[in-house]
């Protein structure tokens, strides 16, 4: 452990600490461009210079790993002439644009440059000017105001495992760029504009938007995955103008994806933004107590059996646990929340959580991966993997059954279906010995791979794969929607006598089912919704609303305080950052409302009683921001296995739900990398980068 | 004066020829299992003891950068020759590649040993088409006749010598860029720490040493450091190959004794400036990055580390480069701050922004179009520049013109005057 002093503060640092982060430790401010604690280190922007005792000249705070005895000084006057020398050099070929870059008023050239610049330049010789770069439908690239920190390269290369981006050329015409023009294929590209510096690589839907300091800050929760990202909302009035990440160590880091990120425009198109009653045939607006009423109207005298409810995705917990409890008060078990048609046991929470946790990947040394492609339906979780083969490099040990894809690191691919993974279960496969041998092996069984007849006996079929170690649940279910734990937790499945999905669907064909209440439910298969009366609550006008025949216009995750439950179980809050529009109501207050009509009265008037109602229901809820740890999984042996794939859920990343298919920023990405494109499905090759 | 006996390189003027057969007679390849034989240790303690200081131009001692090796490691050790020669001015080691191969090939051996790596990587300029190409028969010859290989030379010593070919940047001279460069990266220099001798070549124990120290060695350890080390002046030992041109009568290379007077070396060897003594304006005494010493302090000095360093200049490369009265030294230094703006790997700020910005402050005042206080200005960048870059190319690109401004000041002054005098003249003429 090494002692030295800095600015005369003397500090003990783990060995291999470099000087910026004993200086960050002790609190003391070095600036910097180049440098970001998530990537390499090539200490090229030269603007941490510090003084070190004895050295011959300043020394790259950000390179430079602490030593005993040293003597650090930040502050001196050799310190400042060198960061302003650095400070004067970036600044000769930076264009004086700032009045009309995005980057403006967030910039980290511009904040140091107050701090570190000269009131007047001296530099009386023509600026560099770059050409412009294409590099896709969400990174816009003002080149001029490169500064070559090449913090875009080194996340490309690390991070996002897509080295398509490099520093070309030499001397005062490097140029940051692609070689060969093309988009960045990765789904975590916009986080290249938060790891620039500067206003060179900006984000394209967001260009001349607004302004950071005309913008509303709210943290709260991303429900594109079921990773639960951490997300800022920026907005200005009644608008979504943007999201960032927020730093979460245990779940995103700092990153976000995309679709998270540059889906939002969709929140402004195809909304429902007044309830809507069928009349002959045709929706036609009305007040919110005509649609209420009209529901009242059918459901009166109605038998409990006869209705039904299906969730969507992005369902928050506060909603579906008001509408479990008004089914409940109508008589009805038919609750189904698996809209993909996942098929596993509900009551055995550690069959569907991940329970190793995001943070355990970080430990994990061989990985299973089934019928799951988790670059599309996690990419931070994928992205966290590839961290840990950075980290293990040849010890990393990973395979994968499904579909052999480009995961951003190598893999062994065993099989498509689940005769291979039999094989791996019962032994008779080599890599079994390699997850025998592995202090923490992870299985990461995909929901696609359960949606399916024989799904239950899938899961079994994994369960029987022995990753659990002192410690250490090595079981891991990797769900896509960020409604589904919650929902699961609740309890907003079958109950004593009621339907699943396929019942809820026969029953509508043969009119047992008469009245279905669609809570965001939009990717089942309407036409099998028959006769049935249908009451869609959504916040979008897609296959849901389409059907309908009321409409209750909900509100999005950006405009209300729900709880969502991400596939680890780990209960986070997303809060209101901007009002639904119009009529649009918070979800759980419709639910309520309805009840009321109804004549069933739910027992709850504001936010809290309905949060405390939710910790009734499951102990989750309780423990906001944590996991809930499930214990060890165990499966009983269900049916018998079909030989067929496993099928990737997802064919095209950028349009998975009501909002990303409304999203136009959405719709050039997919036209831009195509339908399945991104991750070269089909392609053979084993995914070595890197 | 060095006598004829105590010369290394007796084949520099290619006289003789290249190949095996001749080296032999010229004494290379002789005993050489014997003084491996005699161990690392006793090899280090006698390049120690020879006060040997590497020839590429910084200066370190070679015996002390041999011992930073591990004794012991579980990662392969290496050996690396800078054979990218691109200093301007300086040629010494590609006659040394061309005319005498062998007594480069019977150092890596030694080198190699004395270090533990069994592997040697000459990392040769892409412009050496010719040297390369003896060098490579070299190679052959000593694969053939034993002398590396397994079991090199009878020594024991297990050695393979690769030759790499650069592609023609000035950066990868820099021992970690041309590192990166030999890895199959782009040429940029590392940050250091950690050394090469840490990690270095695939982030294994690492040397890099320059073509003239290493094909020294032999020799050292055939006659003894002691007697390297009664060549020259203390700390300032030995022979070095110099190489003189510009305004002489007969550029050449030449092998004389460290501490040799610049005047003597000149008329002596290069047939003197050409118009006569008198005629000479200013000397590049160590190739294109060390500071130009003035007539003055020409007609005294003497041409080793320390004495050119206490005239604020440097040995370096020992490139001189003469430049007589007819030299128009602004504009030869613009071209040289050229050079060094087109040759930074463009990796850090103060080189990638710096040198740009000297080169166009340079070329205004070769024609004089600038104010007086830009001078003071230019001196101020350079100064920023200057130790603040990763490697040492930025110090390179800042010497030329800090060695210009501190000698010739008033004829840049005087340039810019005629300069504005012209230009108001002509509007005087204008407005008549």
């Amino acid at each position: 452990m090494p002692t030295l002093s800095i600015n005369g503060i003397s500090i003990e640092v783990a060995p291999g600490t470099s000087i910026i982060q004993a200086c960050e430790q002790l609190g003391i401010e070095v600036p910097r461009f180049c440098y970001h604690e998530r990537l390499s280190v090539p200490a090229n922007c030269r603007m941490c210079l510090v003084e070190q005792k004895g050295a011959p000249k300043p020394v790259a705070s950000c390179a430079m790993p602490c030593a005993d005895k040293m003597e650090i000084f930040t502050d001196s006057e050799l310190v400042h002439k060198a960061r302003k020398g650095v400070m004067e050099f970036l600044l000769i070929n930076h264009p004086l644009d700032c009045p009309i870059c995005d980057q403006g008023g967030e910039c980290d050239l511009q904040d140091q440059a107050l701090g570190y610049g000269f009131d007047r330049g001296r530099y009386l010789e023509n600026k560099r000017a770059v050409n412009e770069k294409y590099l896709g439908p969400l990174i816009k690239t003002f080149m001029t105001r490169c500064i070559q920190c090449t913090r875009c390269v080194r996340f490309a290369d690390e991070i996002a495992g897509a080295p398509e981006i490099g520093l070309l050329g030499r001397n005062e015409m490097v140029e940051i760029g692609t070689y060969v023009e093309s988009a960045i294929t990765s789904e975590l590209s916009g986080n290249l504009v938060d790891v620039c510096p500067v206003g060179a690589l900006t984000s394209k839907p967001y260009a001349f938007a607004a302004r950071p300091w005309e913008l509303k800050k709210t943290d709260s929760i991303d429900v594109f995955d079921a990773v639960g990202c951490n997300i800022r909302i920026d907005a200005r009035g009644p608008e979504v103008m943007r999201v960032l990440p927020r730093v979460n160590e245990d779940v995103n880091e700092e990153w976000i994806a995309d679709k998270s990120r540059h889906a939002i425009d969709g929140l402004l198109l195809q909304r429902l933004d007044r309830p809507y009653v069928r009349k002959n045939g045709k929706l036609t607006a009305a007040t919110w107590p005509e649609a209420l009423a009209a529901i009242a109207a059918r459901v009166k005298g109605v038998d409990g059996s006869k209705i039904a409810a299906i969730a969507g995705d992005m369902a928050d917990a506060e909603a579906l646990i008001a509408l479990k409890d008004l089914m409940g008060a109508l008589g009805s078990t038919n609750l189904e929340c698996r809209q993909d048609g996942g098929r596993f046991d509900p009551a055995n929470r550690a069959g569907y959580l991940f329970n190793s946790t995001i943070a355990g990947i970080d430990q994990a040394d061989a990985f299973l991966i089934v019928g799951t492609n988790p670059r599309w339906e996690a990419p931070i979780i994928n992205a966290r993997i590839r961290k840990r083969f950075l980290t293990l490099r040849e010890n990393f040990k990973a395979a994968v059954i499904g579909s052999n894809l480009d995961l951003t690191y190598p893999y062994e691919y065993l099989g498509a279906g689940p005769q291979t993974l039999a094989d791996v279960a019962e032994g008779r496969h080599p890599f079994a010995e390699e997850l025998k041998n592995a202090k923490n092996p992870m299985l990461i069984l995909g929901s696609g791979a359960v949606a399916r007849p024989d799904g239950a006996a899938i899961q079994a079929l994994t369960g029987k794969i022995d990753v659990s170690r002192e410690g250490w649940n090595g079981f891991n279910f990797l769900h896509r929607a960020a409604g589904r734990v919650g929902a699961l937790d609740i309890g907003f499945v079958p109950g004593e006598g009621g339907r699943d999905l396929d019942g809820i669907f026969d029953g509508a064909g043969t009119g047992a089912i008469e009245i279905v209440y669609l809570l965001g439910a939009d990717e089942i298969d309407m036409t099998k919704l028959g006769r049935a009366f249908v009451i869609y609550q959504g916040h979008h006008g897609d296959a849901g609303a389409h059907r309908a025949d009321v409409i209750l216009p909900g509100a999005a995750y950006t405009e209300k305080n729900a709880t969502y439950v991400n596939t680890e179980g780990r209960a986070q809050i997303a809060r209101l950052a901007v009002f639904p529009p119009g009529e649009a109501r918070e979800d759980w207050k419709i639910v309520r409302a309805l009840a009321e009509t109804l004549g069933k009265t739910l027992p709850y008037d504001s936010l809290g009683q309905v949060r405390r109602r939710l910790a009734d229901a499951a102990p989750v809820f309780l423990s906001v921001d944590s996991v809930t740890s499930a214990g060890p999984a165990s499966f009983a042996a269900a049916g018998t296995v079909a030989d067929m794939p496993f099928v990737m859920p997802i064919e095209n990343y950028y349009m998975t739900d009501a909002i990303s298919r409304a999203s136009p920023t959405m719709a050039k990405c997919t036209e831009e990398f195509g339908v399945g494109g991104q991750s070269a499905i089909g392609q053979i090759g084993t995914g070595t980068h890197g | 004066m060095l006598s004829d006996s105590d010369r290394i390189f007796t084949n520099l003027y290619g006289w003789e020829s290249f190949g095996l057969e001749a080296a032999r007679k010229r004494g290379d390849w002789d005993g050489t299992a014997a003084i491996i034989a005699k161990g690392k240790d006793w090899i280090i303690e006698e390049m120690k003891l020879s006060g040997m200081r590497g020839r590429g131009g910084a200066g370190f001692p070679t015996g002390m950068k041999w011992s930073f090796m591990p004794k012991t490691s579980d990662k392969p050790h290496y050996l690396v020759v800078n054979a990218d020669e691109g200093e301007p001015g300086t040629c010494k080691d590609r006659d040394i590649m061309r005319y005498d191969p062998h007594k480069l090939l019977e150092g890596c051996l030694l080198a190699c040993f004395a270090m533990g790596a069994h592997a040697c990587y000459i990392y040769i300029r892409g412009e050496f088409y010719q040297e390369a190409s003896n060098l490579q028969i070299a190679i052959d010859e000593c694969y053939d006749a034993g002398l590396v290989g397994k079991n090199a030379a009878g020594s024991g010593w297990d050695l393979d010598i690769y030759l790499h070919l650069g592609a023609g940047a000035y950066i990868c001279g820099e021992e970690t860029a041309l590192i990166e460069s030999l890895e199959g990266k782009k040429g940029q220099p590392r940050n250091k720490p950690p050394f090469p001798a840490m990690a270095g070549l695939y982030s294994c124990p690492t040397t890099v040493n320059n073509v003239e120290t290493i094909a020294a060695a032999p020799t050292i350890l055939r006659r003894g450091g002691a007697w390297f080390a009664s060549i020259g002046r203390p700390k300032n030992v030995g022979t070095k190959v110099f190489c003189i041109s510009g305004h002489v009568n007969q550029p050449c290379n030449v092998e004389e004794e460290m501490g040799i007077p610049l005047k003597e070396l000149i008329e002596k060897h290069a047939g003197g400036v050409r118009g006569g003594w008198d005629n000479l304006l200013a000397v590049i005494p160590g190739g294109s990055s060390t500071p130009m010493i003035p007539r003055d302090i020409c007609d005294t000095v003497l041409m080793d580390f320390d004495a050119l360093k206490d005239v604020k200049s440097g040995l370096g490369t020992a490139a001189v480069i003469v430049m007589d009265k007819s030299t128009d030294l602004i504009k030869a230094i613009a071209r040289l701050s050229k050079f060094y703006m087109h040759e930074s790997c463009g990796q850090c700020t103060p080189c990638r922004e710096g040198t740009g910005w000297m080169w166009r402050v340079m070329e205004r005042l070769a024609r004089g179009n600038a104010r007086v206080d830009e001078i003071d200005m230019l001196i101020d960048v350079s100064k920023e520049i200057e130790g603040h870059t990763i490697c040492a190319h930025g110090d390179a690109a800042a010497w030329p013109i800090q060695g210009l401004v501190r000698h010739f000041r008033p004829m840049i002054e005087q340039r810019i005057a005629d300069y504005h005098e012209v230009q108001l003249s002509g509007h005087r003429m204008a407005a008549e």
